[in-house]
């Protein structure tokens, strides 16, 4: 009899064990960081690449999905600086200061570190190796979870950018992580960003990821001071593995805003783990994914309101053609003492083919009684109605077509505050539909 | 010139017209009235060529042209205009770029050349302000919030631009106030012209005595069962269908 043995683990949970053990001495950070990677990497070895029997994880087995772990990037070379020298071109018309990553890797001769007054901007790998106190109060402590591939960001953090904005300050211009693949050979690169805007201070954030061939897990550690106002933009792009999660905490009576935008992304799953830890504050957690060909985009939150009179939006829509798929997974927690909440949940897919496929969970856990809390989703084709509409008077099928599908990317995409990114992600949208025709 | 020879149409299998035939000719406006269900919209949206409804038998002819071959971007270039009964909503496309998209694809597909920001701008501004159209409308988003008789208003504004060679007017004047059915028919009035034919479908004799048609078509059961001048509308308004309606086959 030939029993045949299954490896507990997959190829790429061994090649990411592999990886571990080979870079643990030289990744920044000892003792305390030491400790917090090699408690996170136990989690990932007891628990493995979550799957679909992983509720959040559901709809997006990466167990599946990531056959290849691709090894560690190299430090980048002046050859990878010069490939990536046009990254985050999507915004270029955007008067913004550029801090650019190459293959996870803070490079400073690319970026924009001009001083202005009240902003500190270093780098996470130089903060661990340095033992800086902000960063050691806070790495890994902004929203603990037991998500795996934030504990693999944790294991495997090589850098990342450290900013602190001071109280009361507002910044001039935009910050714009660019955060790009060299696609030398195919490479992975984890990053973790740490970002304090303190009481008072105003911030637009932006990150774009961008890159073929690349498998890229980030985390952006956010914490927002009471009073503040800050407004993030995620942009995803290019033919990888983009693994993004937002850890964030939010002060009281503040304003935040955070949009997540993905067209002609292959594989991105982002999840947004947010806390709002202080009354008094208005939030909105929006996202518009473009998808065709075989896209896959997740967009997986968890809203946690642990303080009382807090306004949540939470809005995603998705537009997608050929055989792609969206994923939609949003949790709104509400806190016993949380009460006077406010949170509506709405979530839209435009199906352009018969072949893709929405995926939509939102879910509401409420310990408070005193909330107004609510979710709604649809998922569609165009309305041919509204077509014919158009086409009586004169505009053929693709223009028509095109007209709404705009004007239903363009309804969420006009929430984003700042006007030349606005404008920057509109353009981005017709040219995704440009391409369509 | 229109003219429809033996149109039958069908709709989720329906049978809804029954071998209509109508000739409308240029510069004519021709009413039509009939009892609810009779077709009317139906005829309406086969002209304009709405998906769904499957013309099984006759023809269209327009200038000679059977347009039941064209899609409705093209019958809309070749000059067919429909007033919908009920005009949707289009959330999220600006009145302006509709009609801006919608003029100069009309043009394009005629050959013409688009027209210029300020000429179009000029011609939006003019056509509005006769209607009645304020500019807070036009900023909104198609039909977005506006109310029933500012809707059917809109759809006049579009036909004013758009100059149609044929158009049809589906019960543009329900939703009207009194004030609104004067300017609405007024505007329809200035776009009477010896180069343009009209179809008024209605259910009231009162917007006839604003826009006197040059004859009446009693519509029942998909067929056309009776034509006269301007004083048919008053007899129906007296007597009501029933006379007419058993007529039909
Ligand atoms: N999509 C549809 N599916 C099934 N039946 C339909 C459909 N559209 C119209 N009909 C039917 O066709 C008939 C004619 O409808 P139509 O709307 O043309 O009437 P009408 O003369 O315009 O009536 P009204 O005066 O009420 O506007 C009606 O019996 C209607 O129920
Ligand atoms: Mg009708």
């Amino acid at each position: 009899m030939n029993v045949e043995l299954r490896p507990v683990k997959t190829e790429a949970e061994q090649a990411l064990s592999a990886a571990y053990a080979a870079a643990r001495a030289t990744l920044p950070g000892k003792g305390d960081v030491a400790k917090l990677r090699e408690d996170a990497f136990r989690r990932f070895e007891t628990r493995g690449l979550p799957h679909r029997r992983v509720e959040e994880w559901k709809y997006t087995d990466l167990r599946a999905l990531l056959r290849t772990a691709y090894p560690l990037a190299p430090a980048p070379d002046a050859a990878a600086h010069a490939r990536v020298r046009n990254a985050g071109g999507i915004l270029s018309g955007v008067d913004r200061r550029r801090l650019v990553f190459v293959d996870g890797v803070f490079a400073p001769e690319l970026s924009d570190l001009t001083e202005e007054e009240g902003l500190t901007i270093g780098s996470l790998a130089e903060a661990l190796t340095k033992a800086d106190p902000l960063a050691m109060a806070r790495v890994g402590k902004t929203f603990v979870t037991e998500d795996v591939a934030v504990a693999l960001n944790t294991a495997l953090m090589g850098d990342g950018a450290v900013i602190r904005v001071a109280a009361g300050v507002a910044l001039r211009r935009p910050i714009h992580l660019i955060f790009a693949a060299s696609n030398d050979r195919p490479s992975a690169s984890y990053v973790r960003s740490l970002i304090v805007i303190e009481k008072g201070a105003h911030a637009t954030i932006v990150e774009s990821y961008e890159g073929a061939s690349s498998q890229i897990n980030s985390a952006l550690e956010l914490i927002v001071g009471d009073d503040a106002r800050v407004d993030t933009i995620k942009i995803a792009s290019g033919r990888a593995l983009q693994m993004a999660s937002l850890l964030a905490t939010v002060g009281a009576r503040a304003i935040f805003n955070s949009f997540a935008f993905a067209a002609d992304a292959e594989l991105v799953r982002t999840q947004s783990f947010i806390r709002f830890a202080g009354e008094d504050t208005k939030a909105a957690v929006r996202g518009v994914s473009l998808l065709r060909g075989r896209d896959h985009v997740d967009n997986t939150l968890l809203i946690e309101h642990a303080a009382p009179h807090c306004q949540s939006r939470e809005q995603f829509r998705a537009v997608l053609d050929g055989d792609s798929r969206s994923v939609f997974q949003g949790k709104i927690v509400v806190q016993p003492h949380a009460q006077k909440t406010d949170a509506k949940m709405l979530t839209r897919a435009l199906l352009l083919s018969e072949t893709a496929e929405a995926d939509n969970k939102p879910e509401l856990e409420i310990f408070a009684d005193d909330v107004v809390c609510g979710h709604g989703a649809t998922a569609g084709a165009l309305d041919p109605g509204l077509k014919f509409y158009l086409m009586s008077r004169g505009i053929s099928e693709k223009e028509s077509e095109a007209l709404l599908i705009e004007a239903f990317i363009d309804e969420t995409i006009e929430e984003i505050a700042h006007e030349g990114i606005r404008d920057a992600l509109k353009f981005a949208a017709l040219k995704w539909l440009g391409v369509r025709s | 010139m229109l003219e429809i020879k033996n149109l039958h149409a069908e709709v989720e299998g329906k049978k809804i017209l029954n071998g209509l035939t109508l000739t409308v000719n240029k510069g004519q406006v021709a009413a039509i009235m009939g009892p609810n269900g009779s077709g009317k919209s139906t005829l309406a949206y086969v002209l304009a060529g709405k998906p769904g409804y499957e013309v099984t038998e006759g023809e269209v002819l327009l200038d000679g042209q059977n347009i039941l071959e064209l899609s409705p971007d093209g019958r809309a270039a070749k000059g067919v205009f429909l007033a919908f009964q009920y005009p949707v909503e289009v959330p999220g496309v600006a009145t302006m770029t509709f009609l801006r998209t919608a003029l100069n694809a009309q043009r394009k597909t005629r050959g013409e050349g688009e027209l210029s920001t300020p000429e179009f701008m000029k011609l939006v501004r003019d056509t509005s302000t006769k209607l009645g159209v304020s500019q807070e409308h036009l900023r909104r988003a198609v039909n977005v919030g506006f109310s029933g008789g500012e809707k059917k208003r809109n759809e006049i504004l579009q036909m004013a631009i758009l100059q149609p060679r044929l158009a049809v007017l589906d019960e543009t004047d329900s939703g009207l106030d009194i004030d609104a059915l004067q300017i609405v028919a007024e505007g329809v009035n200035r776009l009477r012209s010896p180069e343009r034919s009209m179809i008024v479908i209605t259910h009231y004799q009162r917007l006839l005595n604003f826009i006197v048609p040059d004859v009446v078509h009693v519509l029942a059961k998909g067929q056309v069962v009776k034509t006269g001048g301007k004083e048919l509308a008053l007899e129906l308004e007296a007597k009501g269908y029933a006379q007419f309606v058993g007529e039909a086959a």
